[in-house]
């Protein structure tokens, strides 16, 4: 391994990384998977063999430097290890959203100019071998799970079995073969594309975001040396390959400084899982963090009066000091044990229950959290913090530094990145951990990036006094109400998506009279309350059609009234009328995007009828028939009348006590 | 045996019904109905309610004793058998309502399918020690694999009580498959079930009969599942075989459409 030794001395690349790794940590856990119940654990020597064999078997297959590979499945070990395989032969990996339709994938692979794919199990096969009907790029069709795939036999589809097989069977009988491939590595440079990141776009067609390896390993290094992470940490995967947070997180990261990641069992065990490892640094959309407090809110309206009066007891003592112990702010003895009793009874099982006992610091990113339910995890002594990052950074903006939460801010940036805010508020951003390009699109790279490397974010936000930035909305969403009223929509929904009943809002205003609002609820909170409640339902329309269920909604829009009425910017803005919607917005009708964001402008078109009638005083009920899709790709359609509420709005309060 | 099927690839019989019939008391439930199963397919029981369907379930595995007729399977004639013994022959079945132990997590359910074939005493047992820990862990990995196939991991510790329909079916059919059946009865396991858990119980029907090679016998009241999972279909009305065949056949018999959507006498 003597030509291994001298490309280990540049660390400048995964593969670079993954053979220091071998040796610096040998023997030290690197991934794991659960697997019928047990977890299986690989040290970083067991990977290097696995990703060697793997490599030297897709090269065999003829994938060389500059080819670009799809890769496609929930996470799982060995499509992690394909990362390596591909950028080690100086092929350049694609991540896809596992779960999106064919059509979206054949366009991905068709663009990219995909010449193999690896992937999890039977179901994508089938897609990509439909795929390959209409592109014959496809040559290799490489997969991990053989279940079901007994009886397929086409051409150029093989198991990851077979291709590490003909890996090993070439470095057994070839001399020479680990030599050419070590040699391949040791010619990899940073300037090679790490990876292209198709981003899910709310507009317009998928952008392949192109990084360096530059990029990505400074990310990984600013990040890991940020919060102090080293080879000791266990994190676990559990997010789209696809999405740049997880491929930072549960790749670059790890390979950058050693840590252990960990692949849940399936989707639907992550909880569990991540109780039985015990995290000790994690990252995750707010969606993940505010469904946790949900279950356990719902669970705990269920238990003893004895239980939920202690629960909410020291829920109330953690609220009052937990954040300032944390902070190491000053807290009377007398709370600090009340605390420390509360810690005994309630927060560590409840900690323990989240499968955040032994974390260090947990991230939160993507969109903005509720500041309740972000001071909730905060007063139980869970580090989370915010984070603000984009696909087109290597996600690293802006950190919140320990000491400095705020919750209404996501931080400052962190060292050799640089943002300015321009005259329509945007906010850009230059770091060597910028992309290179779109793929194929200079037209969109132009557009985004500027000679000098600024990038535009796209958001509108502020850097404040105390230097940390604050995200109000996307740039192009902040829009006037006809009085030229300031309307920034995500602020009023994400204000609204805090109580647990609601789950997803549309807000419309700009250019209108007044502000209205679209409103989903959340049928696990709202089916336990109403179970509670002896409201008996059928269908999720018939849910959210009920008076009662518009009567407690109505409750939480007034009280958002009431806070924008305190903020003198948003004042105006006050949500004069909202409706219910009769069926829940799904990624699958197009309505949303696979990462959960809402389609503003798709949503307003297809709902035109129930944003006419909101602008229509006169109007309380409006009759809908809407197409849906469902999960098996099937079409049927809901219709019913959509009622629609009137609110009050508040007197605009000045901010003078405020002030103080 | 009726080795001569008009089938060119001399199918092997695996339980061969001749000639049944059953009553309780002055009740007709099944009459003089003969019909075989090959190995390794899937065969449809269908029939309006009351036509005999469970009845014929229930001769299979020996819980009811015909009058008359004979029951070959696996090459041995019977009239009637002990379902246990029917168990431990490689006959195993799931109920048209859920009989599962509601208390116990799905783990533990499955693992009570793999008591037939756990040998160690009592005294070993009892102690949960040496050779009896040793067979606990082989069926414990075998029950695993199970609940890997039916991918139900996420609630592996959930008493069964508290999940939803149709994942309690999926339980029944692991609890089923652990005592590695040659032929699986399945008493309607679509039943109240939606449109995503039917596609999935199809899905794993068609898997198990694919991977296993195990012979399975169902009956379902969703045509459109019964005609796409089975190759051959027997219909029943009143206790009495009134088809036989492919799905196809089957479809088209004037008397089948008759006995489902009622003719004038």
């Amino acid at each position: 391994m003597t030509t291994g030794a001298e490309a280990a001395q540049a660390e400048d690349t995964f593969p670079k990384l993954l053979l220091r790794n071998a040796k610096k940590f040998a023997g030290k856990p690197a991934i794991r998977e659960k697997s019928l119940g047990i977890w299986q654990t690989w040290t970083w020597d067991q990977v290097l063999d696995e990703i060697r064999a793997f490599s030297i078997g897709l090269s065999e297959l003829g994938i060389g430097p500059g080819d670009k590979v799809a890769i496609v499945g929930d996470n799982r070990p060995r499509l992690y290890w394909s990362i390596c395989a591909i950028q080690a032969l100086g092929g350049v990996p694609i991540p896809v959203y596992q779960d999106s339709v064919a059509e979206e994938m054949t366009f991905v692979l068709k663009h990219a100019g995909v010449t193999a794919a690896v992937v999890e199990n039977q179901e994508q096969v089938d897609k990509v071998l439909e795929i390959r009907e209409t592109y014959k790029g496809v040559k290799n069709i490489i997969y991990d799970d053989d279940r079901g795939m007994a009886k397929y036999q086409v051409d150029g589809v093989s198991p990851i079995d077979d291709v590490q097989k003909l890996g090993r069977e070439k470095l057994k009988n070839d001399a020479n073969a680990e030599k050419a491939w070590l040699e391949q590595i040791a010619k990899g440079s940073p300037d090679d594309t790490a990876i292209i990141l198709y981003t899910s776009g709310t507009t317009g067609t998928p952008k392949g975001v192109v990084l360096t390896m530059r990029s990505v390993v400074w990310a990984a290094k600013v990040a890991n040396g940020f919060d102090k992470l080293d080879s000791n940490e266990s994190v676990i995967a559990y997010l789209p390959m696809a999405w740049v947070g997880d491929h930072i997180f549960s790749y670059a990261q790890s390979y950058e400084c050693g840590y252990c990641v960990n692949c849940p069992e399936s989707p639907e065990t992550v909880v569990e899982d991540r109780r039985e490892i015990g995290t000790t640094y994690a990252f995750a959309p707010p969606r993940v963090y505010e469904n946790l407090i949900t279950l356990t809110m719902v669970q705990m309206e269920d238990a003893g009066e004895l239980k939920k009066k202690m629960f909410h007891y020291f829920l109330d003592v953690a609220r009052r000091v937990g954040e300032k112990i944390l902070d190491g702010g000053e807290v009377s003895f007398g709370d600090r044990m009340l605390y420390a009793l509360g810690d005994f009874m309630v927060y560590a099982p409840l900690k323990n229950r989240f499968g955040l006992s032994k974390v260090r610091v947990a991230y939160t990113a993507g969109e903005a959290i509720g500041p309740e339910i972000f001071r909730f995890y905060r007063s139980l002594g869970i580090n989370l913090k915010q984070l603000y990052g984009q696909t087109e950074a290597a996600v690293y903006i802006t950190n919140q530094p320990d000491g400095e939460i705020y919750p209404d801010t996501v931080g400052k940036t962190l060292e050799n990145i640089e943002i300015k805010v321009d005259d329509n508020g945007e906010v850009l951003y230059r770091s060597p951990g910028v992309f290179k390009e779109y793929y194929k699109n200079p037209k969109a790279t132009k557009e985004t990036k500027t000679k000098d490397g600024w990038v535009h974010s796209g958001d509108a936000g502020f850097i404040d006094e105390r230097g940390h930035l604050k995200i109000i909305d996307r740039a192009k969403d902040v829009g006037k109400l006809k009085d030229g009223t300031l309307f920034p929509p995500k602020y009023i929904e994400n204000k609204l998506k805090f109580f647990p009943n609601i789950r997803e809002v549309v807000a419309f205003g700009h250019g209108r009279d007044y502000v209205s609002a679209f409103i989903n609820i959340d049928l696990t909170a709202v089916g336990s309350w109403a179970e509670r409640n002896n409201v008996s339902y059928a269908s999720y329309q018939e849910l959210a059609g009920h008076p009662e269920v518009y009567n407690m909604i109505e409750k939480h829009v007034d009280e958002v009234n009431q806070e924008l009425s305190r903020e003198e910017r948003v004042a105006g803005a006050q949500i004069q009328r909202f409706l219910i919607l009769h069926k829940e917005l799904d990624a699958d009708d197009g309505e949303i995007t696979r990462t959960a964001k809402v389609r503003r402008s798709f949503v307003a078109d297809r709902y035109a009828p129930l944003v006419k009638a909101l602008y229509d005083r006169k109007k309380t009920s409006q009759y809908i028939k809407t197409e849906m899709t469902f999960e098996d790709g099937r079409k049927g359609a809901v219709e019913g009348d959509v009622q629609i509420r009137d609110m009050q709005p508040h007197a605009p309060q000045t901010m003078k006590e405020a002030a103080e | 045996m009726s080795a001569a099927e008009s089938v060119d690839t001399n199918p092997e019989v695996l339980l061969d019904i001749s000639n049944v019939s059953l009553s309780f008391g002055g009740v007709k439930a099944i009459r003089d109905v003969s019909f075989d199963i090959y190995k390794g397919e899937i065969r449809a029981i269908i029939g309006p309610n009351g036509a005999g369907k469970t009845s014929m379930l229930n001769v299979i595995n020996g819980f009811y004793h015909p009058q008359e007729g004979t029951i070959t399977y696996k090459g041995s004639a019977r009239r009637d058998m002990r379902p246990h013994v029917a168990a431990t022959q490689g006959i195993s079945r799931t109920f048209q309502n859920v009989a599962l132990f509601r208390g116990m997590s799905t783990l533990d359910n499955i693992m009570t399918g793999r008591t037939l074939k756990m040998n160690k005493g009592l005294f070993w047992h009892l102690f949960r020690f040496g050779p009896a820990e040793q067979e606990e862990l082989e069926h414990r990995e075998f029950v695993e694999h199970i609940i890997d196939f039916l991918e139900i991991q996420h609630i592996r510790r959930t008493p069964v009580g508290r999940l939803p329909y149709g994942l309690q079916k999926r339980v029944e059919l692991g609890r089923a498959l652990a005592a590695e059946p040659e032929l699986l009865l399945l008493d309607e396991p679509m039943a109240g079930m939606n449109l995503e858990e039917k596609e999935d119980m199809s899905r794993f029907v068609l898997e198990v009969n694919d991977q296993f090679g195990t012979t399975i016998a169902l009956i379902e009241h969703d045509m459109g599942v019964v005609m796409d999972l089975s190759d051959r279909v027997v219909v029943l009305d009143h206790g009495e075989k009134i088809a036989d065949g492919t799905p196809d056949e089957v479809k088209s018999n004037q008397d089948v459409i008759d006995a489902y959507l009622g003719v004038a006498h």
